[in-house]
C-alpha cells in the first residue's frame, strides 16, 4: 500500500473571520478527502470542525467545497487529484459560517417548511393506496435527494445574492414542489392548492435561469433542472402564460385563484 | 441550534459578512472558463454568419435547393422557386431581405430554448460564468421581470418551429429533383438537406416544452399509455438536447452555406443520379 | 453555576432517527408538547443507511403471508430469546405502520397491480420487505421528517409559531437524564454549535438513540452510534438487557481501508447475488445448520430455481440469517480461502444483466464505483463481516416501551432490547422503529399528561454536576481532573477502544480474550478521565468525542461482561469455547446495571468496573404463540420443562 504526503489548505475560522491554513498530511491508497480531514483532527487539529455522518454518500452531511467545487467530502476520492497539487477545502460559501468547515444551513430548513405538505386523498384509508410504478418513477427520482444542500449552495441566485434568499426556495425545495405535484395521489388541487402556481408565486421559480449548476453538483445524479425545474416552469406556463387558457378564464369569469385546466 | 435559524438579510454574495471570510470570488483550479468561452465563440460565429447571410438577400436559391434561412419565403421580393416554398403573404411593401421575416421564428425558438438560455446566460451574461464562480452582477431577478419573463413564451415558438420544420421537410423532398425539376434525382446537396432536416426535427422534438405537452403535464401516465410512450421517446431525445441544439445549429448553417456556394457559382452540386 | 437555559416540554425524544421521529409524531398527535433532540442535522440520522426494506406481512407479494408467519420467522431468527410479546406486537402492527407512511407521502416501489412491492430477505419465509430500490431508510426518514414539518405547518396555522408544539433541537447532545427521586424530570444537553448547555424539563423522555457500533473498529455505523441512549439509561438507573448480542452483518466492504465496514445491502443476495470463496465455490451450502436444514436448498440448481418459483423450491443458503452467514464467511477466510483483501466474493455480475443490476441496486453500483472503483456489473465485490447492530438494549415493557425501574423513561428502536432476541432479521429494524417508536411516543404522552400539574421538578444540584462533568475535558490539560498522568488524546483513546472491542469481543469470542478486554477497558477508563481537548466549546469535535467516550466505555463493558457470562453460542454471540447453542440458556436474560446506583462515575473504582450483571428467567412463551410452531422445531430450542408446561 503506497502512501504520500499531500499538501492541504483548510479554511479555519468563524463568523468573525478566518483564513486558509496550511497542512501537510499523510495520504494512503483508496482514501477520500474526509479521511484526510479525520487524520488532521486526530493528529494536528483536534478541534477542526466538520460535519459528517455516514461516510458513504447517503446522509449528505459532509458537504463542503474542494478546490472551489461543491462536493461531498466522503465521496471525493484522493486519487482524482494530482499528488503535487495543493488541495483547498472550504466550507459551503452560500451559507453563514459557524466554524471551520461547518455552516449554518438553517435557510434550507426554513424553506422546507414553506412547501405545503402532501395532502392525502380523501376517502382512501391506509392500505388502500394504489399507485403504478410508471407514475411513481418521476417523484421517486426526486426522493433520492439526500439533502446535502450542494444544489442550494451552488445556485447563484442565492449564493451570489443574499437578498434573494427571502423569495427563492432554491432547487431542492422547488424540486420538492415538483415531487408533490407529480405524486399520483396528492390531493392538493382538490383543496384549492395549485402547486404549479405556488412554485412561481410563493417559491420564486422565476428566479431560476436554468443554468443547471444544481444538476451538475448533485451527488445523487438527480436531473434537477430537466426533470423538476423545467417541468415546473412548463406547468406555470400552462397556468399563467398560455393566452388561450387566459382568454378562457376571462370569458368564463373564473376567479383568479381558480384551478387551471386539469392536468389530465 | 434549532431549525428556525433566520437567514441573514444583508445583501451581497460569497463575500457577505456572515459567510466564510474568503476574498477570492472562487477557488476553482480547473479550466472552468473553457466551456463558457467555447459557447461564446460558437454562438458568436453563428450570429455573425447568419446576420451576413440573412441580410445578403442573394444566393439563397440554386435549383432545386433553397436555403433554410429563406424558407418559407413570405415576401413578394423573393425569387420564385418552382413548386418551392413561396408564400407571398407580405406583399410588395417588404423591402429588405425576406429572410428576416421567417428567421424570427427559429431565432425565437432557439433564443427561448431552455438549453440556449443556459448557454448564453453563462457565456454572455456571466450569470453565473460557471458553477461556484461568483457572478459580477450586483442584483439579480432572474426571469421574474420584463423582458426575461418573456422566456415563458417558448412554447409558442415551439409550435411555430414545428411549422418551419414542416416547410424544411418539404424543401428536402424538393431536393430530390434535379436542376430541371425532374423527380428522382439526388445530389450531394440532397444529403446535406437530409442530414439537416433530421437534426432539425430531432432538436425540435427534443424541446422541453414538447416533452411537457406530449405527456409531461400528465399526473397519471398509467391512464395514458400512448402519451406515456411518446413522453419516454421525447425524454430520450431531450437528454441530448444540448448536443442536438449544437449539431442542428451547425447543420442549418452548413445547409445554407452549401446553397450559397452552389448559387454563387463557387462549385457545381455533384449529382449522384 | 446553574444559569443554564431551561425550557418546559411534555415529552423529550432523544434521537431523530426512525424511532425518535415516529415517537415524536405520536406524542404530538396525542396532544403532548414534544421536543426532539438529535446530534446531527435533522434528517441525517443513521436510519438513512438502511437499504433493504421494511418487513411487514402485508401479503402483497405472497398471499400466504400473515403476522403469524412473520412472528415465527422473527422468533427463529432470534433463536427464541426474543421478548415474545414484542415480536408479536411487531408482527401484528408492522403492516399498519407501513401503510400509514403512504398516507404521509411515502412512495414505495409498486407491484403490477399498484400495491406496495415486497422483496425477499434473509430469514423471511415470504417476500416481505416493502422497499424503495436500495434506499428504503432514506425514504422512511424523509417521510417522517416531512410529516413532522406537516404537523409544524398545522401548528403555525393555529399559533403562528412552527415550533409551538413540536420542535427539533438539531446538533445537540444529551449527556444526562435528570431525575427527581426515582422519576425522570428532564434532560441536560449541550448545543454542539455553540457549546452552550441547556435543560429541557420534561416528565417523560423517550430514548431513541440507536446503537453502539462506534465502539468497534470495523462497523457500518455512523459516528453517532456511540451508545448514548444505552449509557443514559444505565446512568439513570435502568437496566440493559442481553448486551452480548451484537450483530455482525455478513457483507461489509473490505477494501479500500477507508471504507472498510460500509454496508453492502442484503438485497444483493435477496435479488440473486451469491457468495464464493477464492476457489470459486458457493460455500454457503456447507454451512446450513441443523435447525434450518429443511428450509434451505441443498444444490445450486434448486437454489437458483427458487428465485423464479419460491413455492416449490427451497431458498438458497445465502439467505440464511445474518449470524450464520457472517460466521461462514469468517470461517472461509480463516481457512485461507478468502479474497485478496481478507473477505469473500459476492457476485451479481454473472447472475444478472448489467442493466438490471443498475436498476435494482443503484446505490450499491454507485458505492462500489465511486468508493472502490469496482464495477459490480462486471466483477465480484469483496465483502466481509462488519459490526452492524446491537440486539441488546434498554430493558423495556413490551407494550408500553417503558424502561424498567425508571418512571418516565421510554426506549424504542435499536436502543431498546428484547425484540430481536439474539439476532435480528434484515428488514425487522425499520418496522421495529415504527411499531415501538409509536408505542413509546403514545405511552410517554399519556404518562406526561397523567401527571398534569404534578410534574417532577429539576434539581439544580444535578444540573451543576452535569455541567461540571461536561466541562472536565477542558481542564484535563491543566491537570484539573485530579488524575495523575499526562492528558490523553480522545481520538487515540477511541481508536484503542475500537481495536480492543474488534479484536477481543468481536465476531468470535474466547474467554481469555474477553478477560483481557475487560482489563484493557479498565485501563482506558482511567485514561479517559484525563481526556483533554484544545480550543473552545464552539463546534469542537475533540470535546464531543471526549464526552462520547464515557458512553462507549460503559456500553463496551456491558458487552464484554455479558459475553463472558453467557457460555453458549446463540445468534449474534459466538463463543469458540462454547460453540453450540445450549437450551438451558434459552430462557435466561442477562441484565446489566450500574455498579454505583447513584450514577456517580467518579466514585467507582475504574479497575473494578462499573457494571454489575444479573441473570433473570424470561416469562414463558404464551401457549397460543408456541402452538404456531411444530413440536419438532421447538425441541431444538426449548428446554424440556418449557416444552411440557
Amino acid at each position: 500500500m503506497s502512501s504520500y504526503e499531500a499538501r492541504f489548505q483548510v479554511w479555519r475560522g468563524d463568523e468573525r473571520g478566518g483564513g486558509l491554513e496550511d497542512f501537510t498530511v499523510e495520504v494512503h491508497d483508496g482514501e477520500v478527502v474526509l479521511d484526510i480531514v479525520h487524520r488532521l483532527q486526530a493528529t494536528q487539529a483536534p478541534d477542526l470542525a466538520v460535519r459528517w455522518n455516514c461516510k458513504a454518500g447517503k446522509c449528505g452531511s459532509c458537504s463542503a467545497e474542494v478546490n472551489g467545487r461543491p462536493r461531498l467530502l466522503c465521496m471525493t476520492r484522493m486519487s482524482v487529484f494530482d499528488r503535487a497539487e495543493t488541495i483547498t477545502i472550504t466550507p459551503l460559501r452560500a451559507f453563514p459560517v459557524i466554524r471551520d468547515l461547518v455552516t449554518d444551513v438553517g435557510f434550507n430548513y426554513e424553506k422546507a417548511r414553506e412547501v405545503p405538505a402532501f395532502v392525502p386523498p380523501p376517502g382512501l384509508g391506509p392500505g388502500e393506496y394504489r399507485m403504478f410504478q410508471e407514475d411513481v418513477d418521476r417523484p421517486q427520482e426526486f426522493r433520492k435527494c439526500i439533502e446535502c444542500f450542494l444544489c442550494q449552495n451552488t445556485c447563484h441566485v442565492v449564493r451570489d445574492h443574499e437578498e434573494n434568499k427571502r423569495a427563492f426556495a432554491g432547487p431542492r425545495y422547488l424540486m420538492r414542489v415538483a415531487e408533490l405535484d407529480m405524486h399520483p395521489l396528492d390531493a392538493a388541487a382538490e383543496t384549492g392548492l395549485d402547486r404549479g402556481r405556488t412554485a412561481q408565486d410563493d417559491h420564486g421559480l422565476g428566479y431560476c435561469n436554468i443554468t443547471k449548476c444544481c444538476t451538475e453538483v448533485c451527488p445523487e445524479g438527480i436531473k434537477i433542472t430537466d426533470n423538476a425545474l423545467i417541468p415546473l416552469k412548463e406547468r406555470a406556463v400552462d397556468r399563467k402564460y398560455d393566452p388561450l387558457v387566459w382568454l378562457g378564464s376571462k370569458i368564463r369569469r373564473r376567479p383568479a385563484g381558480g384551478r387551471a385546466p386539469a392536468a389530465d | 441550534m434549532a431549525t428556525g435559524t433566520e437567514p441573514q438579510q444583508n445583501s451581497g454574495g460569497v463575500r457577505s459578512r456572515t459567510r466564510a471570510a474568503i476574498a477570492a470570488p472562487h477557488l476553482r483550479t480547473d479550466r472552468w472558463w473553457l466551456a463558457p468561452a467555447c459557447t461564446a465563440a460558437g454562438l458568436l460565429a453563428f450570429v455573425v454568419y447568419s446576420t451576413w447571410r440573412a441580410f445578403a438577400n442573394a444566393d439563397y436559391y440554386a435549383a432545386p435547393y433553397v436555403s433554410p434561412f429563406y424558407s418559407p419565403c413570405l415576401a413578394e421580393n423573393c425569387r420564385s422557386m418552382r413548386a418551392g416554398p413561396n408564400a407571398d403573404l407580405f406583399g410588395g411593401w417588404w423591402g429588405i431581405s425576406p429572410a428576416i421575416i421567417i428567421l424570427i421564428f427559429p431565432l425565437g425558438f432557439r433564443l427561448t430554448c431552455y438549453y440556449y438560455r443556459k448557454a448564453y446566460y453563462r457565456a454572455f451574461w456571466a450569470s453565473p460564468p460557471a458553477c461556484a464562480v461568483a457572478e459580477p452582477h450586483r442584483t439579480y431577478t432572474g426571469e421574474t421581470h420584463f423582458p426575461l419573463v418573456l422566456q415563458n413564451v417558448h412554447r409558442y415558438f415551439f409550435y411555430a418551429a414545428l411549422l418551419v420544420a414542416g416547410v424544411l421537410t418539404y424543401d428536402t423532398v424538393l431536393a430530390f429533383r434535379d436542376e430541371q425539376y425532374q423527380w428522382g434525382h439526388m445530389g450531394l446537396g440532397t444529403l446535406v438537406f437530409l442530414a439537416n432536416i433530421v437534426l432539425i426535427w430531432a432538436y425540435t422534438l427534443s424541446c422541453h416544452s414538447c416533452r411537457h405537452i406530449v405527456g409531461g403535464k400528465l399526473k397519471h401516465f398509467s391512464k395514458h399509455p400512448v402519451r406515456y410512450r411518446a413522453w419516454q421517446f421525447v425524454g430520450r431525445l431531450n437528454a441530448r438536447h444540448m448536443l442536438l441544439a449544437w449539431t442542428s445549429l451547425v447543420s442549418v448553417a452548413l445547409a445554407d452555406f452549401y446553397v450559397y456556394l452552389v448559387a454563387s457559382g463557387v462549385f457545381d452540386d455533384p449529382r449522384f443520379f | 453555576m446553574s444559569v443554564v437555559d431551561r425550557q418546559e416540554w411534555d415529552v423529550v425524544v432523544v434521537g431523530a432517527g426512525g424511532a425518535g421521529l415516529r415517537a415524536a409524531i405520536e406524542a404530538r398527535e396525542r396532544g403532548a408538547r414534544t421536543a426532539v433532540i438529535c446530534k446531527s442535522l435533522f434528517g441525517k440520522a443513521h436510519t438513512v443507511m438502511a437499504e433493504g426494506g421494511i418487513a411487514a406481512a402485508m401479503a402483497n407479494a405472497n398471499e400466504h403471508d400473515t403476522w403469524q408467519v412473520h412472528f415465527r420467522d422473527t422468533m427463529r431468527g432470534g433463536k427464541f430469546l426474543n421478548q415474545w410479546r414484542m415480536a408479536e406486537l411487531h408482527a401484528q402492527e408492522a403492516p399498519d405502520r407501513v401503510w400509514e407512511l403512504e398516507t404521509w407521502g411515502a412512495l414505495f416501489d409498486r407491484t403490477k397491480d399498484g400495491r406496495i412491492s415486497q422483496r425477499n430477505f434473509g430469514g423471511h419465509e415470504y417476500p416481505r420487505l416493502a422497499h424503495v430500490g436500495d434506499r428504503t431508510g432514506l425514504e422512511l426518514i424523509r417521510t417522517l421528517q416531512q410529516k413532522i414539518v406537516a404537523l409544524q405547518q398545522e401548528d403555525f396555522k393555529e399559533t403562528g409559531d412552527y415550533e409551538s408544539r413540536l420542535k427539533v433541537f438539531q446538533e445537540c447532545t444529551v449527556t444526562r437524564i435528570l431525575k427527581d427521586g426515582g422519576r425522570v424530570s428532564g434532560v441536560f444537553a449541550y448545543d454542539r454549535e455553540t457549546g452552550r448547555f441547556f435543560v429541557l424539563e420534561a416528565p417523560a423522555v423517550v430514548l431513541a438513540t440507536g446503537g453502539i457500533g462506534k465502539s468497534f473498529k470495523v462497523t457500518s455505523n455512523s459516528w453517532e452510534y456511540t451508545g448514548d441512549g444505552h449509557a443514559l439509561a444505565l446512568l439513570a438507573g435502568a437496566p440493559l438487557l442481553n448486551m452480548e448480542f451484537v450483530q455482525f452483518h455478513p457483507t461489509g466492504m473490505v477494501w479500500p481501508p477507508s471504507v472498510k465496514g460500509i454496508l453492502v445491502t442484503e438485497s444483493v443476495r435477496g435479488d440473486g447475488g451469491v457468495l464464493r470463496n477464492s476457489e470459486g465455490k458457493r460455500f454457503m451450502f456447507d454451512y446450513v445448520p441443523d435447525v434450518f436444514k429443511e428450509k434451505y436448498a441443498e444444490s445450486e440448481e434448486e437454489a437458483d430455481r427458487w428465485y423464479e418459483d419460491p413455492d416449490h423450491n427451497r431458498r438458497p443458503p445465502e439467505l440464511l440469517p445474518r449470524d450464520e452467514v457472517a460466521r461462514a464467511i469468517n470461517a472461509e477466510v480463516k481457512a485461507g480461502r478468502g479474497s485478496p483483501h481478507g473477505g469473500v466474493f459476492l457476485d451479481v455480475s454473472t447472475r444478472m444483466p448489467a442493466e438490471v443490476i443498475r436498476r435494482r441496486l443503484p446505490s450499491m453500483y454507485h458505492q462500489f464505483k465511486e468508493l472502490a472503483d469496482v464495477d459490480i456489473t462486471a466483477e465480484a465485490m469483496e465483502v466481509g463481516p462488519t459490526c452492524h447492530y446491537v440486539m441488546g438494549g434498554v430493558a423495556v415493557d413490551s407494550d408500553t416501551a417503558a424502561a424498567r425501574g425508571v418512571p418516565g423513561l421510554y426506549a424504542a428502536g435499536e436502543v431498546a432490547g428484547g425484540m430481536h432476541g439474539s439476532n435480528r432479521l434484515g428488514g425487522n429494524s425499520l418496522s421495529d422503529l415504527l411499531v415501538f417508536g409509536r408505542r413509546a411516543g403514545w405511552h410517554a404522552a399519556e404518562y406526561a399528561q397523567g401527571l398534569a400539574a404534578r410534574r417532577p421538578p429539576v434539581d439544580d444540584a444535578q444540573v451543576d454536576t452535569a455541567a461540571a462533568e461536561a466541562l472536565r475535558p477542558f481542564s484535563a490539560e491543566a491537570g484539573g481532573g485530579g488524575e495523575p498522568g499526562p492528558p490523553e488524546n480522545p481520538y487515540t483513546l477511541h481508536q484503542e477502544l475500537q481495536q480492543t472491542m474488534n479484536d477481543l469481543v468481536g465476531i468470535i469470542r474466547r474467554e481469555g480474550e474477553m478477560e483481557q478486554a475487560l482489563h484493557k477497558l479498565a485501563e482506558l477508563r482511567t485514561r479517559a478521565r484525563r481526556a483533554g481537548v484544545e480550543g473552545h466549546r464552539q463546534f469542537n469535535p475533540g470535546w464531543h468525542l471526549a464526552l462520547d467516550l464515557r458512553n462507549m466505555l460503559l456500553v463496551s463493558e456491558c458487552v464484554a461482561r455479558a459475553a463472558l457470562e453467557r457460555t453458549e453460542s446463540r445468534g449474534g454471540h459466538t463463543r469458540e469455547d462454547h460453540p453450540t447453542m445450549d437450551r438451558a440458556w434459552r430462557n435466561v436474560n442477562l441484565l446489566c446495571t450500574l455498579a454505583d446506583p447513584t450514577g456517580g462515575l467518579a466514585a467507582t473504582d475504574p479497575a473494578r468496573g462499573q457494571i454489575r450483571l444479573a441473570r433473570e428467567t424470561t416469562d414463558p412463551i404464551r401457549p397460543d404463540l408456541l402452538a404456531l410452531f411444530e413440536k419438532e422445531e421447538l425441541v431444538k430450542y426449548l428446554a424440556e420443562e418449557e416444552l411440557y408446561e
